[in-house]
C-alpha cells in the first residue's frame, strides 16, 4: 500500500509501518475593484484576514496589536467570518493552536508582537519546518527590557532565522494588500508568513485603504488545498523523529534525512522571489497596486545617494531625499518590501549606481550592526562588481521619533564620510540623546 | 466493571515494532486506549517517551494519526486539531491528546488549563511515570516524594508530588478519570466513555516504568497493581463533578482491605534510599489521600 501523500517531502509524515498488516486489519471505514476606506494597520490586517476567508484564528492580546483579535472576534461573533476562532491564554499556544490547525487543513491566521513574538520564538521554528501556510502579522515593536510598548524592529528582526518569510509596509494600504498576498505566496510555497508593520506609526493611523471586494478577493485568492488530507485508512505521523541519514520506507524507497528536509525547507525559499513576483504581479493587473517589485524606490533612477531601509522609515526617507534634493543632492530611497527570501539580486541592481548609501534600521545585532546593513554588504559582496560606500545608522529605538533632521544627518554624515575615505566602525545611533 | 479481556476489540492499532524499553507500562495502557478510541481518532503528543514509541521517520508502527508538537504546547495542539477539524466539518474525529508527567505538570500546565478553561473538545491523556524519563529520569513534579533521580541522585526528592488531579478538578470538567496501565479492563472502559462526551476530558493514566523506577521489566503488571493495591494509585472517575471508584480500588473500599505501601516501594530501585521514618511518611500521605477519596466517593 503506497502511502498516497508520498511525494510530499516538505515535512516528515511516516505512514503507518508494515502497510500490508494495516490492510488486513482496517476494516474500510467511512471516513470592489474595491471602496476607500479610513483604516488603522490593524483593521487594515484584520479586514485582509476576513477576505481571505481564514477559517481558524487563535490569537493573544499585546499592544499594539490587540485591535487585530477584537475586530476579529466580533466579525466572527456577527457571524460575518465563518471561523473558529480560539481565545487563547498564551501567543505559545496561539502558534500551537495555528500549527495544529493548518496540519489538518484549515487557512489559520494569527498576529503578535514584541514580546509575545519572542514567546512564540520555539513554535515559529516548528511552523517553518512542519512546511505550513501561516500567516501572521506582526504590530512591530521594541523587545523589553525595559519595556516599551513603541515601536521598533527589534522583535521581527531577532526572527529573521526562523525560516518563515518577512513581508515589510510602508502603509496601510500596503498591510491589507500584504496579506491577502502573504497567503497567496505562503500557500504555493508552503512556508509561514509574516506581515511586519510598525506598530504604532501604521496600527494605530488612520489612512485610506482601498478595499477590494470579497468576490474579487475570491479569485484572486482560492480556497486553501492541502497537500495531504488525513484520513482514518492511511494514518501518518507527522513531524516525527527524523535521523541524520535517508531511511527506507516500508516498501523501500529512501525518504529525506533531518538535513534533507531542512535543504528543502531552503531550496523553496531560493525559489520564492518569482512566486512573489508573479503574485504580486497579478495582485496589481486584478486590483491596481502591483507588488511584482520586493523593493519600494523612490528617485532612485539618477541617484547617487541612497536610503536603504525598511517599513514606514521608507516614507520618511522619501520626505528627506526631496529636502535632500532641493540641496543639490541626487537622493533616492530603497524600501525592502520582503526581507525574507533576501532580495540579492534586485537589490544589488537597484544600487548599481549609487556611490554613498546610508542603511537605517530600527534593530540592531548588538556586538555588531543592523542585520539589513550586514545583509547589503554580503550581497554586494557576493555579487562582485560595484562598491559603494555603506553606512548605518541605527534610529528609533522603542518609539523614538526618526526627524529629517536625523535622516539628513545621515545623509550628511555618509556623503561626508565617505569623500574623506573615512571607514564607519560602529554604526552611528542617531536620537537616543543621553 | 471492567470490560473483561476477551471483550475487547480485536483490532490493534499498535503494530510490531514500538521502540520503548522492554517492559515498558506505556504501550501496554496505549494499545487498549486505542481499542476503546477506534480508528477516527487523530493524537497530539510533545518529546517524552511516546514520542520514541511512535517510531522514526519514515515508519511508525501506530496506526491512527498522530502530530507531533513542542513540549509546552499538547494542549494547544489539540486545540488546534479541534478548531481545524470543526472548520472543516470533521468533527467525526476525536482528538486525544497524550504528553506525560512532565509534559503536563511541568511544562503543559499552562496550555492544559487555558484548553480545559475554554471547553475544548478534546480527551487530555496525562500518562504519569513521575519523571522526565525521555531525557534520563530526572525528577518532575509527579516525582514522588523519597525517589532517585538523576536530578535528585544523592539527597532523594523532599517534596510529595503535585496533587495535579486536584487541579484539573478544579476546571470543572465533564469528566475526570484516573487509570493504570495494569488494568486494561477499567481503562478501555473510562477511554469508551470519554469518547462519548464532548468537552475537555482529562484522564491521568499511571505507567510504570522499569528503566526509571528500578525494577526487572517482567514486573510492569504486577508494580502497577501494587501501586493500586497499596493506594498509591486510587482508580476512580469523576462525572460531573461526582467521584466514583472504580474497579480493585472500589473493591478495596468495599473490603477496607488495602496493602501497606512499603510493598510498592521496596521492589524499586528508586527508593532505595529511604529510611524508615520516611517510608512513615509516605504511609501517612497515601492513607490520608485514600481516606478522603473514600469520604468523598460515600464511603
Ligand atoms: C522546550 C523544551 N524543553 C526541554 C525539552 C527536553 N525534553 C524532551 S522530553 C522531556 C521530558 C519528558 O518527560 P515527560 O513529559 O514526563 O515524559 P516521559 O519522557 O517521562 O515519558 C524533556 C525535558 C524539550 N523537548 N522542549
Ligand atoms: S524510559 Fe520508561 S517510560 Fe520511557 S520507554 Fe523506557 S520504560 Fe517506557
Ligand atoms: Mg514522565
Amino acid at each position: 500500500m503506497r502511502h498516497h501523500q508520498a511525494e510530499w517531502r516538505g515535512s516528515p509524515i511516516a505512514p503507518a509501518c508494515n502497510p500490508r498488516f494495516l490492510e488486513r486489519q482496517c476494516r474500510k471505514e467511512s471516513i470592489t475593484v474595491g471602496q476607500t476606506l479610513i483604516l488603522t494597520g490593524t483593521q487594515a490586517a484584520a479586514l485582509a484576514a476576513k477576505l481571505c476567508r481564514v477559517q481558524v484564528v487563535a490569537a493573544y492580546p499585546i499592544t499594539p496589536q490587540s485591535k487585530i483579535p477584537e475586530v476579529l472576534s466580533e466579525y466572527v461573533e456577527k457571524g460575518e467570518l465563518q471561523a473558529e476562532f480560539v481565545r487563547v491564554e498564551s501567543e505559545h499556544s496561539a502558534m500551537g493552536v495555528c500549527i495544529s490547525a493548518s496540519i489538518v487543513g484549515a487557512r489559520v491566521f494569527t498576529a503578535t508582537a514584541a514580546n509575545g513574538l519572542a514567546y512564540m520564538h520555539e513554535q515559529l521554528h516548528w511552523a517553518a519546518g512542519a512546511r505550513l501556510p501561516i500567516v501572521m502579522p506582526v504590530t512591530n515593536r521594541g523587545l523589553g527590557a525595559p519595556w516599551t510598548i513603541l515601536n521598533d524592529m527589534q522583535d521581527t528582526i531577532a526572527q529573521r532565522d526562523t525560516g518563515w518569510m518577512q513581508f515589510y509596509c510602508m502603509n496601510n494600504q500596503e498591510v491589507l494588500d500584504q496579506v491577502i498576498l502573504a497567503y497567496k505566496v505562503a500557500e504555493q510555497l508552503m512556508i509561514p508568513t509574516m506581515v511586519c508593520f510598525d506598530g504604532f506609526r501604521l496600527s494605530h493611523t488612520m489612512m485610506p485603504v482601498t478595499v477590494p471586494s470579497q468576490e474579487e478577493v475570491d479569485a484572486f485568492l482560492p480556497p486553501y488545498r492541502p497537500l495531504y488530507t488525513i484520513t482514518a485508512e492511511t494514518p501518518v505521523n507527522i513531524n516525527p523523529v527524523v535521523m541524520t541519514d535517508p531511511l527506507p520506507d516500508p516498501e523501500g524507497n529512501l525518504c529525506p534525512s533531518y538535513m534533507g528536509f531542512r535543504y528543502r525547507l531552503q531550496e523553496s525559499f531560493d525559489q520564492a522571489a518569482p512566486v512573489i513576483a508573479v503574485a504580486g504581479r497579478e495582485y496589481g493587473e486584478r486590483f491596481g497596486r502591483s507588488y511584482e517589485d520586493c523593493l519600494y524606490r523612490y528617485k532612485t533612477e539618477d541617484a547617487d545617494f541612497l536610503f536603504v531601509t525598511m517599513g514606514s522609515l521608507a516614507s520618511e526617507a522619501s520626505e528627506t531625499t526631496d529636502l535632500l534634493r532641493e540641496e543639490g543632492v541626487n537622493a533616492g530611497v530603497i524600501g525592502l518590501r520582503v526581507f525574507r527570501p533576501f532580495p540579492v539580486q534586485e537589490l544589488v541592481k537597484s544600487i548599481r549606481k549609487a556611490r554613498n548609501i546610508a542603511v537605517i534600521e530600527k534593530a540592531i545585532s548588538y556586538g555588531y550592526e543592523g542585520a539589513l546593513n550586514t545583509e547589503l554588504k554580503a550581497a554586494l559582496f557576493s555579487c562582485n562588481g560595484h562598491r559603494p560606500a555603506v553606512f548605518n545608522y541605527i534610529v528609533g529605538l522603542g518609539g523614538k521619533d526618526v526627524k529629517p533632521a536625523d535622516l539628513l544627518e545621515a545623509a550628511h554624515d555618509t556623503i561626508r564620510s565617505a569623500e574623506n575615505k573615512t571607514v564607519q566602525k560602529h554604526a552611528r545611533w542617531l536620537g537616543y540623546g543621553v | 466493571m471492567s470490560t473483561a479481556i476477551l471483550d475487547l476489540p480485536e483490532q490493534e492499532f499498535i503494530l510490531p515494532g514500538t521502540r520503548t524499553c522492554a517492559g515498558c507500562g506505556l504501550p501496554i495502557a496505549y494499545r487498549y486506549m486505542l481499542k476503546a478510541l477506534g480508528p477516527k481518532t487523530i493524537m497530539t503528543h510533545p518529546a517524552c517517551c511516546l514520542t520514541i514509541l511512535h517510531g522514526i521517520y519514515p515508519k511508525t508502527p501506530v496506526a491512527i494519526n498522530a502530530v507531533n508538537n513542542t513540549f509546552a504546547s499538547t494542549a494547544a495542539s489539540a486545540s488546534g486539531l479541534a478548531a481545524g477539524l470543526k472548520a472543516l466539518g470533521r468533527e467525526d474525529y476525536t482528538v486525544l491528546a497524550m504528553a506525560g508527567d512532565g509534559g503536563t505538570y511541568d511544562m503543559g500546565i499552562q496550555a492544559l488549563s487555558g484548553a480545559a478553561e475554554r471547553e475544548t473538545n478534546f480527551i487530555y491523556v496525562c500518562y504519569d511515570n513521575e519523571a522526565y524519563m525521555n531525557t534520563g529520569v530526572q525528577r518532575s513534579s509527579a516525582t514522588p516524594s523519597g525517589a532517585i533521580t538523576t536530578t535528585t541522585p544523592v539527597v532523594p526528592k523532599r517534596q510529595p508530588k503535585k496533587d495535579f488531579i486536584r487541579i484539573m478538578e478544579a476546571h470543572h470538567l465533564p469528566y475526570l478519570a484516573t487509570t493504570c496501565s495494569s488494568y486494561p479492563g477499567d481503562l478501555y472502559n473510562k477511554f469508551m466513555k470519554a469518547r462519548d462526551i464532548k468537552g475537555t476530558r482529562f484522564i491521568h493514566l499511571a505507567v510504570p516504568c522499569p528503566t526509571g523506577w528500578g525494577y526487572p521489566t517482567g514486573d510492569t503488571v504486577k508494580i502497577g497493581r501494587l501501586a493500586v493495591e497499596t493506594g498509591v494509585v486510587v482508580l476512580y472517575e469523576m462525572e460531573q463533578e461526582v467521584l466514583t471508584l472504580t474497579g480493585k480500588s472500589l473493591s478495596m473500599a468495599r473490603s477496607g482491605r488495602k496493602r501497606p505501601v512499603d510493598e510498592y516501594l521496596k521492589l524499586q530501585g528508586r527508593f532505595r534510599k529511604m529510611s524508615a521514618g520516611q517510608i512513615e511518611d509516605f504511609q501517612r500521605q497515601v492513607d490520608e489521600r485514600w481516606e478522603q477519596l473514600l469520604k468523598r466517593a460515600g464511603f
